[in-house]
């Protein structure tokens, strides 16, 4: 049963992210983005990151996709239908990205990764906190000034000049 | 679902076809769309490596430094989007070659 979910998953996201890059309207890229998100969430459930998990729906579907959904609807006329958007070069981009694809591909399947015995976590949440605060004090800190210069930036470019 | 290379291939597969979004659209909102999917493979294959070594739990605190770079770099382009729309009128990444109109 859980084998049959996990596929139905994995072919939902890849499904959903074909439609992203390929779709004619792009309002429909940002609705099939939704569902790859959601995809990408339950993969993370089923890597034991039930913490991750939230904070992908939280950040991911309740964040940068309203924002991309207000971007598309911020640079396009109202008045204009068809909020459509063309794509060049494919069968060149298509058949450079299969190739790559192909050696990613092999890469990742004939490599003999190094697996250790795991074991389901009893919480992930309180590591993660342990490791924010001890080992990753540093780079964490770094993140909180990335983000407010993020924000400044952000209301910084996008506001009217006087 | 127990097996490494199935999350390795999942992941190869969305970060090839966020490539292609990036190199083929000329949609800027539709690039940053690509980059969005370039960035959740790298995470996904930041927790598959983190289960299958052991349950280390450095993956996670480095694929929710990935999420936070995600969300600074979705509002900074956004913005940078909106101003390029109010300056030339065209989201169209190809028009926009001019350092000045």
């Amino acid at each position: 049963m859980a084998d049959i979910t996990f596929w139905f998953i994995s072919a939902l996201t890849v499904i959903s992210a074909f439609f992203v890059v390929s779709s004619k309207s792009l309002l429909y890229s940002a609705y099939s983005l939704l569902v790859t998100f959601l995809g990408v969430t339950a993969l993370y459930v089923f890597l034991w990151a039930d913490f991750l998990a939230v904070v992908q729906v939280v950040v991911y579907v309740g964040g940068i996709l309203v924002l991309i959904i207000f971007g598309i609807m911020l640079t396009n006329k109202i008045s204009s239908v068809n909020i459509s958007h063309t794509s060049v070069q494919k069968r060149v981009g298509a058949v450079v990205v299969l190739g790559f694809f192909g050696a990613l591909s092999y890469v990742m399947i004939n490599t003999p990764w190094i697996q250790l015995p795991n074991s389901e976590p009893l919480e992930t949440t309180r590591s993660i906190g342990r490791l924010l605060m001890i080992d990753y004090l540093l780079p964490f800190e770094a993140a909180s000034f990335l983000l407010l210069g993020a924000l400044i930036g952000a209301t910084t470019l996008s506001r009217k000049d006087d | 679902m127990e097996n490494l290379s199935n999350y390795l291939v999942i992941s190869s597969i969305l970060f090839s076809l966020g490539l292609f979004g990036v190199v083929t659209r000329r949609n800027g909102v539709a690039v940053l769309m690509g980059i969005e999917l370039i960035l959740n493979a790298a995470n996904l294959n930041f927790l598959a490596f983190a289960r299958f070594g052991g349950m280390n739990m450095s993956g996670h605190v480095y694929a929710l430094f990935v999420i936070v770079l995600a969300a600074a770099e979705a509002a900074v382009a956004l913005a940078i989007i909106i101003n390029i729309f109010n300056n030339f009128n065209t989201i169209n990444i190809d028009d926009v070659s001019e350092m000045k109109q």
